[in-house]
């Protein structure tokens, strides 16, 4: 069983994921229960991806875009986090925590950010505990 | 466009919980446009339903979704219905046009409502939907510059306004318009004002409209013989 929550991160690539790289060139460190899916703007994320993430048994699910009014697509930042709202609405209806998702906003070089972000996410997935439609939760132990 | 909004997950739980498989029926046409239905919203929806279930204990029930292009045409049902028998009920997210029309189609199959259908109307702004058409079968909007009284003004004055309209809005809420008003400001702006303002409306003529459900057109050049049905 793994030891670490597993959290998708679902990250524009012209801020979040330029972040993500920052944060690897200043050497920070962030868990390696963050894995990133890069997409060309935060207002790709597709809803019905984001559900199937969380059925299919992640702990934790966060969308990463440009810092608010900073959008490279103008406001495809904003559009996300008007998804991230109505899809936690949605999750609290069906039974499942809203805090599983997130949306957090960082500038391309702000790796600090990222990787506090990431760190966020993670301890926020840890204090939640293993995702209850998971079969193959993660324990909290060390391998 | 028919525009509806989803039945909350419980009553949509409530439903079909019963069953052992469910096919969520998506449909490509009005409910694709004012996001309720299509594709997309099934696809939603059936991740919603399965966690719900199984969070519920009742992960074996099978869910699964599957969009056509208009409920409201058998024709495109057609391509669909091989994969009914594999299913113990549908719940349809088409409007409710759609709904009855899978019903007619699969005699044998519960069909459940997954939406609740409101009203002909148009997308007013991203995200909000306003009702236009009462669908009354007798169109006078010539008579008042293209805009309905019927559907618009909450008391459907034929021989508006009534008094009660403050700032452009309608004393039964503020934040909808008077029509009245925009009959006025649309026939000021045509330089018609005479021809509504002076005029006495005729009452409508209601045989046409709810009274005279179930209504049915028929088109005889377009009908092919055998396969007539409906009507009164």
């Amino acid at each position: 069983m793994p030891a670490e929550p597993t959290i998708l991160a679902f990250a524009c690539q012209c801020c979040a994921c330029s972040a993500a790289d920052a944060a690897g060139a200043l050497h920070l460190e962030y868990p390696a229960a963050v894995r990133i899916i890069r997409l060309p703007c935060a207002g790709r994320v597709d809803t019905a991806q984001i559900m199937l993430a969380l059925e299919s048994g992640a702990d934790a699910v966060m969308v990463a875009g440009c810092p608010e009014g900073d959008c490279h697509f103008v406001d495809g930042n904003a559009r996300a986090a008007g998804r991230v709202r109505s899809l936690q609405e949605l999750l609290a209806e069906v039974g499942l925590d809203p805090e599983r998702l997130s949306i957090v906003h960082v500038a391309s070089r702000d790796g600090a950010g990222f990787a506090h972000a990431a760190s966020e996410a993670t301890e926020r997935a840890k204090a939640l505990g293993p995702n209850p439609l998971c079969s193959d939760a993660w324990t909290g132990e060390a391998p | 466009m028919i525009v509806a909004n989803r039945k909350s997950i419980p009553e949509l739980i409530g439903m079909i919980e019963r069953h052992s498989r469910v096919l969520l029926l998506g449909c490509g046409t009005c409910v694709t446009v004012c996001l309720a239905g299509g594709e997309r919203e099934v696809n939603i929806l059936g991740s919603a339903l399965r966690i719900a279930l199984r969070l519920r204990g009742r992960g074996e029930v099978v869910i699964d979704e599957c969009t056509v292009e208009r409920q409201c045409e058998s024709a495109f049902i057609d391509l669909v219905a091989p994969r009914i028998a594999d299913y113990d009920a549908i719940c349809s997210f088409g409007c409710g046009a759609g709904v009855q029309m899978l019903a007619e189609y699969f005699p044998t199959t519960p069909v459940y409502p997954g939406l609740n259908t409101q009203f002909i109307g148009v997308l007013q702004s991203q995200g909000v939907w306003t009702e236009k058409c009462s669908g009354c079968g007798n169109c006078r909007l010539g008579e008042y510059a293209g805009v309905c009284p019927l559907t618009r003004c909450a008391k459907r004055l034929l021989n508006g306004p009534c008094g009660g309209s403050h700032d452009g809005r309608c004393e039964v809420g503020k934040d909808r318009d008077c029509a009245w008003q925009l009959i006025y400001d649309r026939c000021l702006a045509l330089g018609t004002l005479d021809r509504v303002m002076d005029a006495i409306a005729a009452p409508q003529d209601w045989s046409t409209g709810g009274d005279a459900s179930p209504r049915c057109v028929v088109r005889e050049d377009q009908v092919i013989e055998g396969r007539k049905s409906g009507g009164k």
